[in-house]
C-alpha cells in the first residue's frame, strides 16, 4: 500500500473535500476560505469567462439542514441588492448532491487585516460604509447577528462588502417593510428561541442569552460599536466622541443603543464634519478645540489679520 | 496491495456493502462479525502500532507483539462488543481500549499469551515500522492527536488502494495515473498545467480536466464510504467526516 507523507495527507484532505463540478458550468481554480458551515471556492464561470467564489455546504453537515441553510443565505443575499452587500449570480446542487451558491468574487482585503493599515479618517468612512449596508439590509426586514471585523471586505478601490450572510434573521418579508424583491420567509422555527448563533465578543447580551424574539436591528448596533472599538483601539489614544460613540452603541439594554445602523453613521458623520456627537457631553476646552479645528483656516485668517492690524497700530505710525 | 497485510480474504479487504463495520463487529451473525473485524484491523492495525511505538517508547519488536496481541485478544474476546455510540467515537474506543491492553500486558508480563489457535495475523510490521521513521510524531502533537494523524493517514492510503483498484477493473487507468501524477507525486514545487499533462499523457486539455475531476470524485466517494463504514451511526460519521476532510491541523 502507497506510503502518504504529511503534506500528501494535507493535501488529500482538502482534495476530498473539493466540490464536483463536474457537469455545471463552472471550472474549479482553488480554495478562498472555510467557515462553519461551508467552503469559499474560486471558481471560473465559463460560460460569462469571470471568476466567482463559490460557497459549498461542509461535508460532515446534516445534508437537509445544511441546503435548508445555505438556499435560506442564497436568498436572503438575492433580496439585498446593495453595493455594501456581496451580490449573487447563481445557486442549485452540485452532481456530489452538496448545495452550493456563486456570488462575486471580492478582491481585497479582511478589515481586521485591513484596518492596521490605514488611518482613522479612512477606518471612519469604512465604518460608515458598513453601516449603509446594515441599515439597508434592517430597512428590508433582515438582521445579520453576526457583524465583525473578520466578515466585512475592503476592495482595492475601496468598496467595503459585508459578507457572510448565513446565521442571518428575517424579521418581515421585504414587501412588508419596503416593499421590494423575493425573499425567504420570516424567522420561524429555524433557530429556536434559546438557541446561539454569532461570534461572543461582537454578540449583544439579548443574543448571547438566546433571546430570538428581542434579536432585532439594535443587536447589530451592538455590534457595529464593537466594530468601532475595534478599529478606534488602533491608536494609542483613542477619540474621547468616538468612544462615547461606540459606548451607546454597545449599551447593555437594546434601548439605550441607537434605534439603528442610520443613527450611529450620522454621528460619525458629525465627528467628521467638526459637529458635536450626541453621545457625548463635552467640557468647555473639548468644545473650543473641536470648533477650532473645524475652523480653523477661517480662525488662523482672523487671527493672523488682527495680528497684523496690532503691529500696525503700534509701529505703524511715526 | 504488494506490500500490505492479506488480512481476512479478498471479501473482507473490499466490503461488497457499506454497512457500519463497527456494528458488524458486534453482530451475532459469524460472517458478518468476521466481515466487521476485518475492516477494522485492516484501518486501525497501523495507527495502533505507531501509536504503540511514540506513546510507550515500546520497541520495533515489542510494539509488533502488542499489536497483534491486541487485536487477537479483541478478536477473541469481543472487545469491540462494548462499544457505545452512545458515548463517543469508535476510534477514541479503541485506544482507550488499546490503553488499557498495554497497561494489563504489562502489569501481568503475559505478552503474545494468545489462545491456542488463535491466527496470528499477517500484518507488515516492516513496512510501518518504515513509515514510523519517515514521518516521526511531531512534538507539539499530543498522543491522541497523533494517533488521529495516523487514523488519517490509514483511511486515505486504503481510500487509493481502492481507487487503483475500481479504476482498474472500470479499465480507467488513466484517470487513476493523472490523479496519481497531479495529486500525490508532484513535487510542491513544480508548476504542472493541465496543458503539460495532456502532453505528458497524450490527450487533450478538457480530457485531463475531465479524468481528474472523475478521479476525485471517486476518491471523495470512496472516503466517505470507508468513514461510513467505520462509523456506527450517522452522527459518528458526520462527525468523522467533519474532521477528516479538508482540515489541515
Amino acid at each position: 500500500m502507497r506510503w502518504l507523507s504529511n503534506r500528501t495527507v494535507a493535501h488529500l484532505r482538502r482534495v476530498a473535500e473539493w466540490p464536483d463540478l463536474g457537469t455545471t458550468k463552472y471550472r474549479l481554480l482553488g480554495e478562498l476560505g472555510r467557515g462553519g458551515m461551508g467552503t469559499v471556492f474560486l471558481a471560473e464561470d465559463v460560460m460569462l469567462e469571470r471568476r466567482v467564489a463559490l460557497k459549498v455546504v461542509a461535508t460532515g453537515i446534516a445534508a437537509p439542514e445544511a441546503a435548508k441553510r445555505m438556499l435560506r443565505e442564497a436568498r436572503i443575499l438575492a433580496g439585498l441588492e446593495h453595493p455594501g452587500i456581496v451580490p449573487i449570480h447563481d445557486a442549485g446542487a452540485l452532481p456530489d448532491g452538496r448545495v452550493f451558491y456563486a456570488m462575486k468574487r471580492v478582491d481585497g482585503k479582511r478589515l481586521d487585516e485591513l484596518a492596521p493599515t490605514i488611518s482613522l479618517p479612512e477606518r471612519l468612512r469604512v465604518f460608515q460604509r458598513i453601516c449603509d449596508a446594515v441599515a439597508f439590509a434592517h430597512a428590508h426586514g433582515v438582521v445579520h447577528r453576526d457583524l465583525k471585523p473578520e466578515n466585512v471586505m475592503v476592495g482595492p478601490y475601496g468598496e467595503v462588502l459585508v459578507m457572510d450572510w448565513g446565521v442571518a434573521r428575517i424579521l418581515a418579508r421585504p414587501e412588508e417593510a419596503t416593499g421590494r424583491g423575493p425573499s425567504p420567509a420570516p424567522e420561524d422555527s429555524r433557530t429556536a428561541e434559546g438557541s446561539i448563533v454569532g461570534t461572543p465578543h461582537y454578540m449583544a447580551p439579548e443574543q448571547a442569552r438566546g433571546a430570538i424574539e428581542r434579536t432585532g436591528p439594535r443587536a447589530d448596533v451592538f455590534a457595529l460599536g464593537r466594530i468601532l472599538q475595534f478599529l478606534l483601539r488602533l491608536d494609542s489614544r483613542p477619540e474621547r466622541p468616538l468612544e462615547a460613540v461606540a459606548r451607546k452603541a454597545t449599551a447593555e439594554a437594546p434601548e439605550e443603543r441607537y434605534d439603528g445602523a442610520e443613527a450611529l453613521s450620522s454621528e460619525i458623520t458629525s465627528f467628521l464634519d467638526g459637529n458635536r456627537v450626541l453621545a457625548h457631553s463635552e467640557s468647555a476646552a473639548e468644545r473650543a478645540a473641536r470648533i477650532f479645528r473645524r475652523y480653523r483656516a477661517p480662525i488662523l485668517l482672523i487671527a493672523a489679520y488682527l495680528a497684523a492690524r496690532t503691529l500696525l497700530l503700534l509701529f505703524g505710525h511715526p | 496491495m504488494p506490500d500490505d497485510t492479506d488480512i481476512g480474504g479478498p471479501s473482507a479487504r473490499f466490503p461488497s456493502t457499506r454497512h457500519s463495520a463497527v456494528l458488524a463487529a458486534q453482530s451475532p451473525d459469524l460472517l458478518e462479525r468476521e466481515r466487521g473485524l476485518a475492516i477494522l484491523v485492516e484501518t486501525y492495525w497501523k495507527p495502533a502500532y505507531k501509536y504503540l511505538r511514540c506513546r510507550f517508547g515500546e520497541t520495533n519488536e515489542d510494539a509488533k507483539d502488542l499489536t497483534q496481541g491486541f487485536f487477537a485478544r479483541a478478536i477473541e474476546k469481543d472487545f469491540f462488543d462494548g462499544y457505545d455510540p452512545v458515548k463517543g467515537s469508535f476510534r477514541t474506543y479503541l485506544r482507550t481500549c488499546l490503553d488499557r491492553f498495554v497497561s494489563n500486558e504489562k502489569k501481568a508480563a503475559l505478552r503474545l499469551k494468545r489462545s491456542p489457535g488463535t491466527p496470528l495475523l499477517a500484518l507488515d510490521f516492516d513496512g510501518a515500522e518504515s513509515e514510523v521513521s519517515r514521518e516521526p510524531a511531531a512534538p507539539d502533537r499530543t498522543m491522541e492527536q497523533y494517533f488521529h494523524d495516523e487514523f488519517v493517514r490509514s483511511l486515505l492510503a486504503l481510500s487509493i488502494e481502492k481507487l487503483r483498484e475500481e479504476c482498474a477493473l472500470r479499465g480507467k487507468d488513466i484517470p487513476y495515473r493523472l490523479f496519481e501524477r497531479y495529486e500525490l507525486d508532484r513535487d510542491p514545487e513544480e508548476q504542472l498545467s493541465y496543458d503539460r499533462l495532456a502532453e505528458e499523457f497524450g490527450i487533450p486539455v478538457t480530457q485531463v480536466t475531465n479524468f481528474l475531476a472523475f478521479a476525485r470524485r471517486e476518491f471523495r466517494r470512496i472516503v466517505l464510504e470507508k468513514l461510513r463504514e467505520i462509523t456506527a451511526n450517522d452522527r459518528e460519521f458526520r462527525d468523522e467526516a467533519r474532521s477528516l476532510l479538508g482540515v489541515s491541523s
